[in-house]
C-alpha cells in the first residue's frame, strides 16, 4: 500500500452564533495513492470544499475540525502548528480555486505570482523558478509561454488564468494538488481546453490530486477514483468506472439520473396541429446595446446585431451561446427593459413598443421574465404572499381572500406547500426560491415566459426538477418559453427549436433534433462537441486543436463580417474577412450564417479545433 | 503568499446556512443592547415630556451661593457657573435637545431618503441636477450656513430645526441615493419594472424596504451631529436663547468648570452621551436584515 494521502474519521463541525454545533463533515475516510486523482462530487452543501480545505489543515470561519486524522506523505496535517502549517501549505499541498480572477492579484505580473510560492518556500532561485514556470506554461498549452508571465491578470482570458493558477500550484512540485471546481465558471468551449491541459499536466507529472466538482461529466474525464458525498458523508467511493457505470448507492444513482440528458417534450408539438398559425412572437432585425447612442441611434456598445426569430404559441425556443453572446440582452429587449436600437418586435400580430412606458399593461402581462438568480430576483423584504400577490392585484385586480386562494393555487402549481405563504424568501432553499420565481411569472397568466438561465445557479438534481416542472406547465397551460441557457443539454431537453448566438449574431437556427446533426455552423459544431459526456475517455476522443487557416487582415470598414471569423476553423481568406456572410438554408431546415454552402458544411462538420490562443477569452460566467 | 488561496469565493453553503438561520431567529429575541437602548430612549423621552414638572427649581433661578458647587443633597448635580441648579437645567434642557434634534434629524433623513429615491427612479437629468445642487449645499460649512440663516431670519425654534435639517440633508441624500442606486439594478426591481409598476411603487415598496435599516443607522449618526450643531450654535448665542438652554449649551456654558472637574460640565455631557448611545443602540437592534443589507450596499 503506497497511499500518499490517508484521511480517517474526519469530522468538521460548524458553530453558529448561538453556540450550537452541527456536523458538516461526518466521519469521512478515504485514501489516495501516489499519482492518482480522487474526485469529490456532491451537491452544494455536501461538504466537498470543506473536506478539500481540511486537507490543508484549514477550516473556514465558524468551522472546526473536531476529529479524525489526515496523513499526507510523512506529515500528520492536523497536528501541525501555525509555523509548520505555513511551511506545509503551498509546498506540500497546493490549492486551485474556482475563480482564478478572484485569486490573482491584479496589481502584480503573472510571473511574480506564479513563482511566489517557490520563492517563499525557498525551494529554488528566481531564475530556476522562472524557467520552471515557462516549462509549466508550455505543458499547460498556454500561448506564448515565454511572454505570458510578463502580462497582468486582466490581460489574459478566464480559461488562461485558470491554467496559470495550475502553474502557480505546481511550481513547488507539491505532493498533493487540490482543484476546487476549477472549470465550473468557464464556458464549455473554454472548459474543454482547461480540462485537457489539466489532464495532460497531471499525467506528465504523476501528480496526486483531489478534484472537487459537482459536474459528473467533467469528473468522468479526469478522475481515477470518485467519492460521492451527501450531507457530509461519503455514500459511495470507488474506481471511477465502477461509480459511473454501475453505481451501488441510491443517492449516486439519483445524481447520475439527473445528469443524464432527458427530453422533456411529450410528443412533438409539430406545426401540423395549428396550420399556419400566426406566430406569437416575431422579431425582425433586432439590434440592441448599451451606452450612449451615436447620430444614427446606434449604441456605443452593440450587443445584439440583426437578430430575427419567430416563436409559435405554446412552443419553446432555446437560445444558446457562451457568456457575452447577448442572450440576456435579447430577453431584456423583448421584455422592454432594454430599448432596441433597430428592428421590430411583433407580439401576437401587434408591434411591441421599444420601451416599457409605451407598452400597455396587457402587453406587459402577457410577457413575463424569469431571471437566473432567484436570490436577487425576489425582493428579500417581501413575503412569498406579497411577491405572488402583487401581480395578481396589478393585472387581475384580485384582493383579499380571492387573492390568497389564488396564491395557494399558484404555490400548488409549482409544487410548494401553501404554508410557505407567510415566509420570507431568505428562509427558502434555492430550488424553492426558483419555484416562487416561476410562480410569480405564472401569476400574470402570461403567454410568453422569458427564462434567463433559470437552472444555471441550481444543483443538478434541483435543476432537473425545475425543468420537469417547466415542461409540465407548458403542457398544461400552453405557455411559450424563450429559454436562455449556456447549457446545451438543458436547452435540448426542453425546447423545440434552438437559436445559436455568437457575439450578438444569430449564427444558426435549427430544430432541436437537428441541433447536433451536420451540417451546422462551425460555432455550433464547436459548442456541441465541447459539452462533456458522461463517460470515461470522452476527452481523448474529441478532436484536438488544429491550426486555424491563415487569414488576412479584415477589410477596414466592412460592416457585418462574420463575428466568428477569429476562431473559425473553416474560414476562407479573401472571402470571410472581406464580405459579410449570407444565410444558408440547409436540407434539414437549418438557417446558417456562413459563406460555405450546405454541402461544404456537411463535410467540414465535426472537425472541431480548439483554439488555445484565442486573443480575447470569454469572461467567466458569473452568477449575478 | 498567493498560492493556497483560501478565499471565500467558493460556495460556502454550510457556514452561510448557519449564519442565515441565526439571523432569522434573532429578531424574535430582543438583544440586551436593544433593551438598554430602548430603556435609555424611553427615559429621555419621559424627561423631555415631564422634565419641567419634575424640576426642583426654575430654569433661570440662581439658587446656590457657589458657582460650580459639588454634588450635594440640595443640588444633586451641583450648580453651574452662575449658581443655578444643574439638575433643573438638564431637566429643562432635555426638551430642546430631544425635541429639536429629533425633529431636525427626522426631517433631514426623511427628506434625504425621499429625494434619494426620487433621483434614483427618475431619469438621468433629474438625478444629475438634484445631486449637483445638493453637492453645492454640502460645501457650505454648516455653522456658517446656520449663522447666515439666523442673521437673516432671527433665531427661533422652527428656524433652528429647518437650518439643522438643511445642513444634514445632503449627507442623508447621498447615502440614500447610493443605497437606492445599487438596489435599483437588482433583478427584483427590474421584474417590477417589466411588470409595469409605477416609479412611486418601485421606490416605496421595492427599494425602500431594503434600505430602511441602513438609513435608520444613518439617522442615529445624524441625530448626534444635529445635537452637536445645535450646541455649537447655542455657544455662539445663536441657538436656543438664554435662560433656556439645550444640553449642548449647558456643556458649553460651563466649560470653564472643566478644570475643577465640576459636575456642571460632566453631567450634561453624560446626558448627551446616554441619549445618543441609547438612540443608536435601539436602532441597531431593530429587527431586519440590517447587517447583510448594509454590507451588501456598502460593498
Amino acid at each position: 500500500m503506497n497511499d500518499l494521502v490517508r484521511v480517517s474519521g474526519l469530522r468538521v463541525v460548524a458553530r453558529n452564533d448561538s453556540a450550537e454545533e452541527s456536523v458538516i463533515v461526518r466521519d469521512v475516510s478515504f485514501s489516495i495513492r501516489q499519482g492518482e486523482v480522487l474526485a469529490l462530487i456532491g451537491e452544494s452543501g455536501s461538504g466537498k470544499t470543506t473536506i478539500a480545505l481540511a486537507l490543508m489543515g484549514y477550516a473556514r470561519g465558524g468551522l472546526r475540525i473536531a476529529a479524525g486524522s489526515i496523513q499526507i506523505g510523512a506529515t500528520a496535517v492536523l497536528s501541525l502548528g501555525g509555523q509548520e502549517l505555513s511551511r506545509f501549505r503551498g509546498r506540500q499541498v497546493a490549492y486551485i480555486a474556482q475563480s482564478a480572477a478572484a485569486a490573482f492579484n491584479p496589481a502584480k505580473s503573472i510571473m511574480d505570482q506564479v513563482i511566489e510560492g517557490a520563492r517563499i518556500h525557498g525551494v529554488m532561485t528566481r531564475a530556476a523558478a522562472q524557467a520552471k514556470a515557462i516549462e509549466l506554461f508550455r505543458s499547460l498549452a498556454l500561448p506564448a509561454p515565454e511572454e505570458i508571465g510578463r502580462r497582468y491578470p486582466h490581460e489574459v482570458s478566464g480559461g488562461q488564468l485558470q491554467r496559470l493558477m495550475a502553474a502557480m500550484a505546481l511550481i513547488t512540485d507539491p505532493q498533493l494538488v487540490i482543484l476546487d471546481e476549477p472549470t465550473t465558471a468557464l464556458d464549455v468551449t473554454t472548459q474543454i481546453e482547461v480540462l485537457r491541459a489539466f489532464k495532460k499536466v497531471v499525467r506528465e507529472r504523476q501528480t496526486t490530486a483531489v478534484y472537487v466538482s459537482h459536474d459528473l461529466a467533467v469528473v468522468a474525464q479526469i478522475a481515477d477514483h470518485i467519492a460521492v458525498l451527501n450531507h457530509g458523508e461519503i455514500c459511495e467511493c470507488g474506481l471511477a468506472g465502477q461509480v459511473l457505470d454501475a453505481p451501488c448507492d441510491s443517492y449516486t444513482q439519483t445524481l447520475m439520473a439527473a445528469a443524464r440528458p432527458v427530453v422533456r417534450i411529450a410528443g412533438s408539438p409539430d406545426a401540423g396541429d395549428k396550420p399556419a398559425a400566426a406566430p406569437l412572437l416575431a422579431i425582425d432585425g433586432l439590434t440592441a446595446g448599451y451606452g450612449r447612442r451615436d447620430r444614427h441611434g446606434c449604441p456605443y456598445n452593440l450587443v445584439l446585431r440583426d437578430v430575427s426569430l419567430t416563436l409559435r404559441k405554446g412552443a419553446a425556443l432555446g437560445v444558446i451561446g457562451e457568456s457575452g453572446s447577448g442572450k440576456s440582452t435579447l430577453a431584456r429587449a423583448i421584455a422592454g427593459l432594454v430599448a432596441p436600437a433597430g428592428g421590430t418586435i411583433q407580439f401576437d400580430g401587434a408591434p411591441l413598443a421599444p420601451g416599457l412606458e409605451l407598452r400597455t399593461r396587457e402587453q406587459l402581462r402577457r410577457i413575463q421574465i424569469v431571471f437566473q438568480n432567484a436570490d436577487t430576483a425576489l425582493n428579500p423584504a417581501h413575503t412569498v404572499a406579497r411577491i405572488l400577490g402583487r401581480p395578481l392585484n396589478l393585472y387581475h385586480g384580485l384582493r383579499g381572500r380571492v387573492r390568497d386562494k389564488r396564491i395557494a393555487e399558484l404555490l400548488d402549481r409549482v409544487r410548494l406547500p401553501a404554508a410557505l405563504m407567510q415566509r420570507q424568501c431568505a428562509d427558502l432553499s434555492g430550488g424553492q426560491k426558483q419555484r416562487i420565481n416561476l410562480a410569480r411569472a405564472l401569476a400574470a397568466e402570461p403567454d410568453l415566459i422569458l427564462c434567463d438561465e433559470v437552472t444555471s445557479a441550481l444543483d443538478t438534481v434541483v435543476g432537473a426538477a425545475i425543468l420537469d416542472l417547466m415542461a409540465e406547465l407548458r403542457r398544461e397551460l400552453n405557455v411559450s418559453y424563450l429559454f436562455i441557457s449556456h447549457d446545451i443539454a438543458t436547452v435540448r431537453s426542453l425546447c423545440d427549436d434552438v437559436l445559436v448566438l455568437y457575439a450578438g449574431c444569430k449564427v444558426e437556427s435549427t430544430s432541436r433534433q437537428a441541433l447536433s446533426v451536420a451540417p451546422s455552423h462551425p460555432y455550433t459544431d464547436l459548442l456541441v462537441e465541447s459539452v462533456p459526456e458522461l463517460r470515461r475517455g470522452w476527452l481523448e476522443e474529441v478532436a484536438p486543436a488544429v491550426q486555424l487557416p491563415p487569414v488576412g487582415a479584415s477589410a477596414s470598414g466592412a460592416l457585418g463580417l462574420c463575428t466568428f471569423l477569429r476562431r473559425c476553423p473553416i474560414r476562407i481568406d479573401g472571402v470571410c474577412n472581406v464580405e459579410p456572410p449570407s444565410r444558408v438554408v440547409t436540407r434539414n431546415g437549418k438557417q446558417i450564417l456562413c459563406h460555405h454552402s450546405d454541402e461544404e458544411l456537411q463535410h467540414m462538420c465535426k472537425l472541431v479545433p480548439l483554439d488555445a490562443s484565442r486573443p480575447e477569452g470569454s469572461a467567466p460566467e458569473r452568477p449575478v | 503568499m498567493s498560492m493556497p488561496v483560501v478565499s471565500d469565493q467558493q460556495p460556502a453553503p454550510q457556514g452561510v446556512v448557519h449564519r442565515v438561520r441565526f439571523r432569522r431567529r434573532r429578531p424574535n429575541r430582543f438583544s440586551i443592547a436593544g433593551l438598554v437602548g430602548s430603556a435609555l430612549v424611553i427615559f429621555w423621552s419621559l424627561v423631555a415630556l415631564l422634565g419641567p414638572l419634575l424640576a426642583p427649581h426654575g430654569v433661570g433661578a440662581i439658587v446656590a451661593d457657589d458657582s460650580f458647587a459639588p454634588m450635594t443633597v440640595q443640588f444633586p448635580l451641583g450648580s453651574d457657573y452662575l449658581g443655578r441648579d444643574v439638575l433643573s437645567r438638564i431637566l429643562y434642557g432635555a426638551r430642546y435637545t430631544v425635541g429639536l434634534a429629533l425633529a431636525a434629524a427626522l426631517l433631514a433623513s426623511t427628506a434625504g431618503t425621499a429625494l434619494g429615491l426620487f433621483a434614483t427612479v427618475s431619469g438621468r437629468w433629474i438625478d444629475e441636477t438634484l445631486s449637483r445642487l445638493l453637492d453645492a449645499l454640502t460645501c457650505i460649512p454648516s455653522k456658517v450656513f446656520a449663522l447666515v440663516m439666523v442673521a437673516g431670519f432671527g433665531s427661533s425654534v422652527p428656524l433652528l430645526i429647518l437650518t439643522a435639517a438643511l445642513s444634514y440633508l445632503p449627507g442623508a441624500y447621498r447615502i440614500a441615493r447610493s443605497l437606492a442606486v445599487n438596489l435599483n439594478v437588482m433583478e427584483y426591481v427590474q421584474v417590477a419594472r417589466a411588470r409595469g409598476e409605477g416609479r412611486a411603487h418601485i421606490a416605496c415598496f421595492e427599494i425602500l424596504p431594503n434600505m430602511i435599516h441602513p438609513m435608520l443607522a444613518d439617522f442615529g449618526l445624524r441625530y448626534v451631529f444635529v445635537v452637536l450643531l445645535l450646541s455649537g450654535l447655542s455657544f455662539l448665542g445663536l441657538g436656543v436663547q438664554p435662560p433656556a438652554a439645550d444640553l449642548g449649551s449647558l456643556v458649553r456654558e460651563n466649560i470653564s468648570g472643566l478644570a475643577d472637574g465640576s459636575p456642571a460640565v460632566i453631567m450634561p455631557a453624560l446626558a448627551i452621551a446616554t441619549l445618543t448611545i441609547g438612540v443608536n443602540l435601539l436602532i441597531d437592534s431593530l429587527p431586519g436584515r440590517a447587517r447583510s443589507l448594509t454590507q451588501g450596499a456598502l460593498r
